[in-house]
């Protein structure tokens, strides 16, 4: 129990501060390493949530795909003079105050409803309904959400039409 | 057990760094990233939820997000390629033909 406890929080501390990093990087290859460390303690978390699909879905398509992605994308532009150049635009600092009140906002709300508004916690009964979970997941994926599933393939043809358009070379 | 609220505040950190990474930075492949983080942010929201209800649901929306990501990096890193090759930059605010 209290090792998961552990695990957790060394997960969330790793997430957050490679997230700062991603941010505050010059290169963006760096940012996109640190990025990758940040999705992998994520889908770690949701192994640690009992989400195994979840977390094997976030490795192979974040990490593996989009990712990799990010890297051609890096390699195939110009980066040379952009990394010579400031890194922050000019409204860092209104734009840090904004995120400051956001944040205390948040983690206000967050805190005063812990107990009233989130409900009560799962008992080992519940979790037993995500079991296993596979399974579980493709009978709401295929039954009850069938239509959002198509509509989601559809998205990803239209995305693939549009990607490719984008990035095409213009033929006169 | 780690209760759930404690998931929250993990997703609201991700998310308030992914909204400072979009807002401050000027390169456009790193807002692109910063969305990522937020996006990321949201799927542990979910699948704390669904731990906490015992219900699947949460996690089926989360594949969805994932799916939408990868939608948008690739139209995004389309655009950024074709920004590329007409405007020969990636910073965000010198991308300004429409402002008068």
């Amino acid at each position: 129990m209290l090792f998961a406890q552990i695990i957790f929080y060394l997960l969330a501390g790793v997430a957050v501060v490679s997230a700062l990093l991603v941010i505050t990087r010059r290169n963006p290859v760096h940012s996109a390493i640190y990025l990758i460390i940040t999705l992998l303690s994520v889908a770690l978390i949701y192994l640690q949530l009992q989400a195994e699909f979840l977390a094997a879905v976030q490795i192979i398509l974040y990490i593996g795909g989009i990712m990799v992605l990010f890297l051609f994308v890096i390699m195939l532009v110009r980066l040379d003079e952009a990394l010579r150049q400031e890194q922050f635009n000019r409204q860092w600092f209104v734009a840090g105050v904004a995120v400051v009140v956001l944040a205390v906002e948040l983690i206000g709300v967050i805190y005063l409803g812990r107990d009233t508004a989130l409900g009560p916690e799962a008992g080992p009964e519940a979790l037993k309904a995500l079991q296993p979970n596979t399974e579980r997941i493709g009978e709401a994926l295929f039954q009850t959400y069938m239509l959002p599933f198509e509509i989601a393939s559809l998205l990803l043809l239209v995305a693939m039409v549009g990607a490719v358009l984008m990035a095409r070379r213009r033929v006169e | 057990m780690v209760p759930t609220w404690h998931y929250l505040l993990l997703s609201a950190a991700l998310l308030t760094i992914g909204i400072l990474g979009v807002l401050t930075r000027r390169n456009i492949i790193i807002i692109l990233m910063s969305l990522e983080l937020i996006l990321n942010a949201v799927n542990i929201n979910l699948v704390a939820f669904s731990r906490q209800w015992g219900d699947v649901s949460g996690q089926v929306f989360a594949i969805f997000i994932i799916t939408v990501a990868a939608a948008e990096a690739a139209v995004g890193l389309g655009i950024l390629i074709a920004l590329f090759r007409n405007r020969d930059t990636v910073n965000a605010d010198e991308i300004d033909l429409l402002k008068w």
